[in-house]
């Protein structure tokens, strides 16, 4: 009896996440064929939800295994850059909705081994070290895109750190990255409702993969390493295993952004580590380890203060505002303590009240 | 042949001998104390048992193989699970996760089948689900399955560990002051369950604990260990009532 | 002689980043927490001698003096309201973000007050420096300036550290917390210190980024402050010579790459460096190991 009533509590819960995705879905999708939304809006939304998906794989990061991770933009931008590249490359070859699941795979695929490399290294610190670390990761992933020239023509590939010039190329070649001017021409092939359902199947692997037997393994290892390695967990392995698909959300992310914008560039504004900070307020206002707390978080911060314009000059100092308040609040043992204290207190008086 | 068979082992930490040609044989099916006065050295011993530390010199037999050189992942799946002095149980998660998590070598389905909750996941989650509340009804924890471990009262707390431990379906299990901190109620109960534990699972146990009166009534055997060596072994009677053991361990005006 | 003035270009910079190192070094030393905010604290400083400089027409020494009181204040405020409540936390990752927080939170203040447009400082160093061998190396004053100042506050620090009793305070609370606090000695009150030298560094490191660097933006300080961390780091973290040898090297590799390689890989190969480092000694050059306690 007892059994079934947990089972069926935790997968309920994620089902009112996924109900919840599904139902703003719909009402935004009302007000799009309505005409009800502006244009500036319209636009939006993609971008909300694939802010969304980057912070759903980042409290997999930060909340389930237990890592400050500053460097989500960086795997954004491999899983923007590879998958915008094999678009570019296929478009015409390949009939458009293959294509785009293709490119996916490609965007997730690279994200994630790139996430698994950079694990390698990074795993093995923790705490400070480890957020520095992820950081300095993605700023030089950003940074090496950046500076990239790739062609192809007749010959071949052409790789240039310098110039244009320098690919020495034939006239009749492809550019695919022009170094800091990005990469231009990627089919728009991504839109709010493949958006969202990426974002449900975001939520589906996360969610899934935290009810099982390797989101405890991961779980363990954040609250004891000790006694996880004491009842045999396989630390490493498991860690690797959380960070690399925590990359390859963010991959995923990344191929709905470059299959929504005319010029994509590895530029700090999109790929910075200011970026992964914005995605970190996400998860921390949500609820670290909350994964329906980091998509209503990433929603509705992000278009809150588009929606009240007169907001917009303050956002960002309110919500740093309300992330210090929030973590002390949340974690200062002498806040705990006294919230203890208070509640305990009011839950007596409702008692004495009742009695 | 011993289950348990440790020679000289030695650790120094930068000069300090904090373990010496520690030397220990446990027989299979044996409830055995580790005793001597605080910094003895009996937490070290459970390092270097489980591969937290690595000793300098000695080696360490389990059931004939060797596994000085083991990791403590190792040497958990070699059949050595323990207990920690200050408890370290996984706060975040519920009671019976806590199990069940220590049930992941026993059960198996891939990443795959736990992301998209498909294949054997339902009947493996099933299955772990039976046999872990079955290890928590050995500690009569099977009522508070579903608190969150951290919010368990300490005697509970102490219990879910070694609950957590046993799960992993150890040949030994090493248990670091079980009875710290517990009420004399508490440890008799404690005493009842761990005597079940090598009576009805056959799990042999080495325990170290300050409580004489648990060590008086349920080991058969000790070792007696100050400043880092063994100052006397045997039976627990004979160890008990060797004067040099009780000066060393009460003190000379006792 | 166009290495020889690009070394020297490094080295300055490098004084730079040592001098924000040492602040950064003394703070996770001693405090044993990351402020990721002091590269922050370092635009605060730039912001108030433009103000109190080019705005109020103040002599640059003075508004120097004002923005060193003023970070410390800021920086004795922030520890207090801040990081005090969180340092026994159960997640070491709480003071972190808060941390992230602070930097978020002065950031926006900055551009809130100052806005977003790129403000020309003026060097609070007016002498133009020296021309050696016969003009082909030319040394700007900023730069002599830079190096000499950050050998004086290494001086003073190791001196500090070792010589006063606040000093051996310090040493006692960075080795274990907990002994210095039975020992008599005041830990609050050698954090906060702590913290008031590292952002009083961080006013001076200010004035100095921006004579050399003369454009200021509420970001200004960030990029340095990460940097100046890597380099505590190459140092060898909670090390004070070794965050003045980590500042050094770092400068000088990343004016030597931005000049020889790639002014856009400048920052990657700096970054780099740090990855390379805690891979092969993550100790650091002169950092010390430490184990856990099972």
């Amino acid at each position: 009896m007892k059994k079934k009533i947990n089972i069926s509590k935790t997968s309920s819960q994620r089902l009112i996440t996924y109900g919840m995705v599904i139902a703003a879905w719909i009402i935004l999708e009302i007000f799009l064929h309505t005409g009800l939304m502006s244009s500036h809006l319209e636009g939006l939304l993609v971008p909300m939800a694939y802010y969304a998906i980057v912070a759903v794989g980042l409290n997999l990061c930060v909340g389930i295994l237990g890592e400050l991770s500053l460097g989500h933009a960086g795997f954004m931008c491999v899983g923007a850059f590879s998958s915008a590249l094999f678009s570019l490359l296929t478009v015409g070859k390949i009939p458009d909705g293959l294509r785009f699941i293709l490119a996916l795979f490609v965007g997730v695929l690279f994200s994630a081994l790139v996430g698994f490399l950079v694990g390698i290294p990074v795993l093995r610190l923790n705490g400070d070290y480890l957020a520095i670390v992820t950081l300095a990761f993605g700023e030089i992933i950003k940074n090496i895109i950046n500076a990239l020239y790739l062609g192809v023509d007749s010959k071949g590939v052409h790789v240039s750190f310098e110039s244009l010039m320098a690919l020495n190329m034939e006239p009749e070649g492809t550019v695919l990255i022009n170094g800091a001017m990005g990469v231009t021409g990627t089919p728009h092939d991504a839109n709010f409702t493949i958006a969202v359902i990426l974002l449900l199947f975001a939520l589906v692997i996360v969610q899934n993969f935290i009810d099982s037997k390797d989101g405890r393994a991961v779980m363990s290892i954040r609250d004891n390493r000790i006694a996880a390695e004491s009842i045999g967990i396989p630390v490493t392995s498991y860690k690797m295993l959380a960070f690399t698909i925590s990359a390859a959300v963010a991959g995923m992310a990344g191929v709905v952004f470059s299959h929504n914008i005319a010029t994509l560039q590895s530029t700090s504004q999109y790929f910075g580590y200011n970026v992964s900070i914005m995605i970190l307020v996400y998860v921390v206002l949500g609820g670290i380890g909350s994964i329906r707390g980091s998509v209503i978080a990433a929603s509705v911060l992000y278009l809150l203060p588009e929606l009240l314009r007169g907001l917009n000059k303050y956002r960002m100092l309110i919500y740093s505002v309300v992330l210090i308040a929030v973590m002390i609040v949340n974690w200062a043992p002498g806040v705990i303590e006294k919230r203890t204290e208070f509640f305990d207190r009011i839950r007596k008086g409702i008692k004495n009240g009742a009695a | 042949m011993a289950l348990l068979d440790v020679k000289d082992l030695s650790i120094t930490f930068g000069g300090l001998h904090a373990v010496e040609e520690f030397s220990l044989s446990i027989e299979k099916g044996q409830l055995y104390g580790l005793i001597g006065p605080n910094g003895a050295g009996k937490t070290t011993v459970f390092n270097l048992l489980t591969g937290v530390y690595k000793p300098t010199q000695g080696s360490i037999i389990l059931d004939g193989r060797d596994i000085t050189a083991h990791s403590t992942e190792e040497i958990n799946k070699d059949g050595i699970a323990r207990t920690f002095q200050n408890i370290r149980l996984f706060h975040k998660l519920s009671v019976i996760d806590n199990v069940k998590t220590a049930l992941h070598r026993e059960f198996e389905y891939s990443t795959f089948e736990a992301m998209f909750h498909c294949g054997r996941y339902a009947s493996v989650e099933r299955e772990m689900e039976k046999k872990a509340i079955e290890i928590l009804k050995v500690f009569s924890l099977d009522t508070v399955s579903s608190i969150l471990s951290s919010n368990l009262p300490y005697g509970q707390q102490r219990k879910l560990e070694i609950a957590r431990a046993m799960a992993t379906g150890p040949k030994i299990l090493l248990l670091d002051e079980p009875a710290a901190g517990m009420n004399p109620n508490e440890t008799a109960e404690l005493m009842e369950t761990i005597s079940l534990i090598r009576d009805r699972f056959g799990i042999t146990i080495l325990l170290i604990e300050h409580d004489m009166k648990l060590v008086s009534g349920i080991c058969e055997h000790l070792t007696v260990l100050n400043f880092g060596k063994i100052l006397a072994e045997g039976d627990t009677k004979e160890v008990l009532s060797d004067p040099e053991v009780i000066r060393a361990y009460l003190g000379d005006d006792e | 002689m166009s290495f020889l003035t690009t070394f020297v270009n490094g080295l300055s910079l490098g004084s730079i980043y040592a001098i924000i190192a040492l602040g950064y070094t003394m703070v996770y030393g001693i405090a044993k927490m990351l402020n990721f905010a002091h590269g922050d604290f370092i635009m605060v400083g730039c912001y108030i001698i433009f103000l109190f400089s080019s705005n109020l027409g103040l002599p640059p020494f003075i508004s120097i003096l004002i923005a060193v009181v003023l970070c410390t204040v800021l920086g004795i405020t922030t520890e207090r309201v801040a990081y005090r409540p969180l340092r026994n936390a159960a997640s070491p990752l709480a003071v972190l973000i808060t941390a992230i927080g602070v930097s978020y939170f002065l950031e926006n203040l900055a551009l809130l007050i100052f806005g977003a447009d790129t403000k020309s400082f003026s060097s609070v160093i007016t002498w133009s420096g020296l021309s050696l061998f016969n003009g082909e190396l030319q040394i700007q004053g900023i730069t002599i300036v830079t190096i000499a100042v950050s050998l004086l506050i290494l001086l003073v620090l190791q001196l500090f550290v070792h010589k006063t009793k606040e000093g051996q305070a310090m040493l006692a609370v960075s080795q274990d917390r907990g002994a210095a606090m039975l020992m008599g000695i005041d830990v609050n009150k050698t954090i906060t210190l702590t913290f008031a030298i590292g952002s009083a560094l961080a006013a001076v490191a200010g004035a100095l980024l921006a004579s050399a660097y003369p454009s200021l933006t509420p970001y200004t300080g960030a990029m340095p402050g990460i940097k100046a961390f890597v380099a505590a780091v190459l140092g060898g973290i909670g090390s004070i010579p070794g965050a003045m040898i980590g500042g050094l090297v770092l400068g000088i590799i990343e004016i030597l790459s931005r000049t020889y390689i790639s002014s856009q890989l400048a920052d990657a190969i700096v970054f780099g460096i740090l990855v390379v480092v805690l891979l092969v000694k993550p100790t650091g050059i002169l950092g010390k190991k430490i184990q856990e306690k099972v």
